[in-house]
């Protein structure tokens, strides 16, 4: 290019020349006239370039050369800001990364904005997931906006064969599931109509995991048996691996065959239901559908259906669950963090630029555009933002593991989190917008007029507008760290709270485990009291425990059994009965649990069936029901019982069964116990494949474990022990997502203290250099060491309050929203800011505290002799 | 000699693209020919010849090749694209129009429409 337009000049030269010749003008004489005819040739070199368009490009590789060079020349400055920059938009990507694959992605099923999830609604407990069987089928027979509907519901039971005992969690699904999502098994046919049925052969489907584990993948197993829960099973599918249904499932029955008595109930709501909208129906259009059918259905049955209204959201939020606005704090969080960052860099690089002022001035003079200049300095933070942004993408691969791993509880979807194309264009999307955002302060000081005393000046003189930008980035960082800094201290201050809590029993030494009996003894209910009282024998003679009892439910780990129930004999209309969580356990729970008994006594060996039934009720109910009047001794009716009234015998305190955290906002928190031993042979034959076992233990309760696990192996060495947690451990669980949402907020806080330092060291650096002259005047007019650092620390302390003053309202503003969405948290008080403030305002003081004294130490002379 | 008038802004293009109308030329050519068709009226400052030149081709209004002339050596000629003769004729035109008008205005001044 370069060579032709060189080559076409030449000759254009020439031939001028030779015709001048040919004129009878001297050679040399030709020469300089055809010269000045043309014009300087690298003008004319640079207009015809200008003329093509291509300069843009090159200017564009100029600038970034340029940039290079002058960030090597200065590789400390290069390096902070470079790590600063990384540690703000690695700490952002990670968080990114995981909504990205929790929130944003569409679920792994064919189509999956189609799939809806429906869940019952009534006024007095909002929204449930349960329906019941027969409720189900309507719906599938009803919808029309629905193509397809399909059920499930926990199943699972002890698998003997082939192989050793072993309880696996499962599903009972109904046959469309499988088609319904549109997942393909990987080996033979999901489960057919026909053998959805009641009395139908039984038919099982495996997970991957539970094909490779005990058939060893092999191609065979289609049509092998499968003993579960003593009965035969024929296997006629494998699901594919990593296939989930609300948790780890490794093997489904068709619903259809269960031979529960609730499958009949209309009012037993335990079935989940999921369904797949016809092509064109949208969301609004089903949900309306929805509503007609349940007035329908409540108009049909009003004992079961009245008030229940149905709605449907997408199923992707029903997979994500309640960790959606968790995701969203955690991601404003860090954004702030990362514009602590981007301040920083910014105040680096306009210290940096009003020293380059003169550089600037000079090639303005040579006649370089302002726009041009502006791109420069514009190129040079981005090559700052995008080296940050590519160190911060090679530290979120490698920090997102750990931190999906440490989700308290399990993250929904965290296969899903991964970096792909959408986390790499986010990181280079904030890279960039970061690096517009510092980058523009020293752009804008590119100066356009006055080249001349920009020339002149040696660069120091600083003007107004700086100082006060200056000021402004401290005040800004600081007010961020404020408000990062108050929000740890109130989730500190809530898990301090929360941990402080009483739980209503002793956590310490219990240890509680699921207990599956052995299948042929499940299936004769004449043997299931027998086989209880040698699983608790057996427990009671083991060396280190002190107390047994058997429960159907645990505080504090998931399940939960709720009934109503009234204290009077006429019942409250159906909409109105108040629930209460009711466990079912054996007399020795009191002493297991260390629960404290108030009034009465607690239920005991004498309480059996045939016997006047009684229960025992925390306090909570007996306020609720009984104020005032000691409940001991009055009859109390629970729903679903016979229509006699059980008699209260005792009041115990209330036991937080929710866990610490969320105890005191939940709707249920009445609490009732019954006697195992009272229960009629059908309700013992229903919780016996639920129940738990509970023991205080005088040693470490996991020592207990593995010998209690082999004492109840059980006469056919098919009971199984599983679930197994100390009580500590599930109350500690509890609290599990303050504790991590701390740890977090407080590393944000802690990065955005040590940022927010650094800043201001930087600035209060930068900033007494160009005080020097006017320090030494004053130092020669006779001020002390003591004035100087007097002075500086004032400037200092000065943006600093500034930066507190703003930041508490931010504070303010986060604690509300910290108080909206984690549980426990109450609102602000003045102990948080009166912790926090000082750490602060310290730390600041002693970042400001080093160019302080070195402002002191000035040699007045030399300082008025510069310039 | 005729007075040597300036040319007015824009038209450089205009002659540039009859100028490569009549056949591919190379620029140096190009010069000559406005010079001496105008009778020395035109004079085309060299130094905005070229970067108009290339203007033009980065427009696809002209194209250009590198042939050896008649003295052997080798020079950029120019030649006229489709679009570039489309272009040509409907700046003439306008040109031609503009012409018209300002004659007619003129000749309003001495005395009336004729």
């Amino acid at each position: 290019m370069e060579e032709q337009l060189e080559k076409e000049l030449r000759f254009h030269l020439d031939e001028h020349v030779n015709e001048l010749i040919a004129r009878g003008n001297a050679p040399d004489l030709a020469q300089r006239n055809a010269r000045l005819a043309l014009g300087g040739p690298e003008q004319v070199k640079e207009k015809c370039r200008d003329a093509r368009g291509t300069r843009w490009l090159e200017d564009l590789f100029q600038d970034f050369r340029y940039a290079l060079r002058t960030l090597r020349q200065r590789p400390g400055f290069a390096a902070v800001a470079i790590l600063t920059l990384a540690l703000g938009s690695g700490a952002t990507t990670v968080m990114f990364t995981i909504i990205n694959g929790v929130l944003l992605k569409p679920l792994a099923y064919p189509q999956a904005d189609r799939l809806v999830t429906l869940h019952g609604k009534t006024e007095k407990y909002g929204e449930q997931w349960g329906f019941s069987y027969p409720e189900f089928h309507d719906y599938q027979n009803a919808s029309r906006t629905l193509g397809s509907v399909a059920a499930w519901t926990y199943g699972g039971g002890t698998v003997t064969m082939p192989g050793e005992a072993e309880y696996v969690f499962g599903r009972q699904i109904s046959s469309g599931l499988f088609s319904v999502l549109g997942v393909p098994l990987v080996e033979g046919r999901a489960f057919l109509p026909q053998e959805d049925q009641p009395g139908a052969a039984p038919v099982a489907i495996i997970s991957y995991s539970l094909w490779q584990r005990r058939f060893a993948g092999s191609k065979e197993t289609i049509g092998q048996r499968l003993i579960l829960e003593g009965k035969s099973h024929t296997i006629v599918g494998i699901a594919p691996a990593g296939f989930r249904m609300d948790g780890e499932s490794e093997i489904y029955t068709p619903l259809g065959q269960s031979t529960e008595p609730r499958m009949r109930d209309r009012g037993a709501f335990f079935i989940h239901v999921l369904g797949r909208l016809q092509p064109n129906v949208t969301l609004a259009q089903a949900q309306t559908e929805l509503s007609v059918i349940a007035r329908e259905l409540a108009v049909q049955y009003p004992q079961e259906n009245q008030g229940r209204d149905m709605v449907a959201h997408p199923l992707s939020q029903e997979v994500v669950g309640d960790v959606r606005p968790t995701l969203w704090l955690l991601l404003g969080a860090v954004s702030l963090v990362l514009l602590i960052a981007c301040v920083n860099v910014a105040s680096l690089l306009l210290a940096h630029a009003v020293s380059r002022e003169r550089e600037l001035a000079m090639r303005a003079a040579l006649g370089a555009s302002r726009g041009r200049l502006v791109r420069q300095c514009l190129t040079e933070s981005s090559v700052l933002g995008i080296s940050g942004g590519a160190l911060g993408i090679v530290l979120a691969f490698v920090g997102i593991h750990p931190f999906v791993s440490h989700w308290p509880g399990s993250l929904p979807r965290a296969e899903a989190v991964q970096l792909d194309w959408r986390v790499l264009l986010f990181a280079i999307g904030v890279s960039l917008l970061s690096s517009l955002l510092f980058g523009l302060a020293p752009a804008l000081r590119v100066p356009a007029r006055q080249l001349e005393r920009a020339l002149r000046g040696a660069g120091r003189n600083l003007g107004g507008s700086t100082r006060r930008l200056h000021s402004g980035f401290v005040v800004a960082e600081v007010a961020l760290a404020v408000v990062l800094l108050v929000s740890a201290g109130i989730l500190g201050r809530t898990l301090l709270r929360l941990s402080s809590l009483d739980p209503g029993f002793n956590t310490r030494n219990v240890l509680a485990a699921h207990l599956a009996l052995s299948p042929a003894v499940l299936e004769n209910p004449t043997k299931l009291r027998a086989a209880w009282e040698d699983v608790l024998d057996r427990a009671r003679r083991l060396p280190g425990v002190q107390s047994v009892a058997l429960a159907d439910v645990v505080p504090m780990r998931v399940g939960e059994d709720s009934v109503g129930y009234w204290s009077a004999p006429v019942p409250p209309p159906p909409d109105q009965i108040p629930l209460a969580l009711t466990s079912i356990v054996t007399p020795d729970y009191l002493n297991v649990m260390g629960i404290r008994l108030r009034r009465g006594r607690f239920l005991n060996e004498q309480d059996r069936i045939g016997h006047e039934l009684v229960v025992v009720i925390d306090d909570n109910l007996a306020q609720r029901a009984f104020a005032g009047i000691d409940p001991v001794g009055k009859p109390l009716w629970i729903q679903g019982m016979d229509s006699n009234p059980a008699k209260i015998v005792g009041v115990v305190g209330h036991v937080r069964h929710w866990g610490l955290a969320d105890d005191d906002q939940s709707r249920v928190r009445d609490q009732i116990y019954c006697s195992f031993y009272q229960l009629p042979e059908p309700l013992v034959h229903f919780l016996s494949a639920v129940m738990s076992i509970t023991v205080r233990t005088s040693i470490m309760p996991l020592n207990v474990a593995e010998p209690l696990r082999r004492e109840l192996r059980g006469p056919g060495g098919d009971q199984t022990l599983y679930d197994i947690h100390t009580m500590d451990d599930l109350a500690r669980a509890s609290l599990d997502r303050q504790r991590f949402l701390l740890w977090l907020f407080g590393i944000f806080a802690g990065l955005a203290l040590l940022l927010a330092c650094i800043g201001i060291y930087g600035v209060l650096t930068y900033l007494t250099n160009q005080r020097v002259p006017e320090i030494g005047l004053r130092m020669a007019l006779g001020a002390s060491t003591r004035d100087v650092m007097r002075l500086v620390l004032g400037q200092s302390f000065g943006m600093i309050v500034v930066g507190i003053a703003v930041g508490i309202f931010g504070a303010l503003a986060a604690g509300r929203l910290l108080q909206h969405l984690v549980d426990g948290t109450r609102s602000i008080d003045l102990s948080t800011f009166a912790i926090v403030i000082p750490i602060l305002l310290t730390a600041a003081l002693f970042a400001s505290f080093i160019p302080a004294r070195r402002a002191s130490q000035v040699d007045p002379i030399s300082a008025l002799r510069q310039d | 000699m005729a007075t040597k008038t300036d040319l007015p802004q824009g038209t450089l293009d205009l002659l540039i693209l009859k100028v490569v109308a009549l056949g591919p030329v190379h620029g140096y050519a190009i010069a000559q020919r406005l010079e001496q068709v105008s009778c020395g009226v035109v004079q085309v400052p060299e130094g905005s010849l070229y970067p108009a030149l290339h203007r033009l081709e980065n427009r696809s209004l002209l194209a250009a090749d590198w042939k050896e002339t008649e003295t052997g050596r080798e020079a950029k000629f120019y030649r006229l694209t489709g679009k570039g003769r489309k272009q040509l004729e409907t700046e003439a035109a306008s040109w031609q129009r503009l012409i018209d008008a300002i004659a007619l205005i003129l000749g309003m001044a001495n005395g009336g429409a004729r």
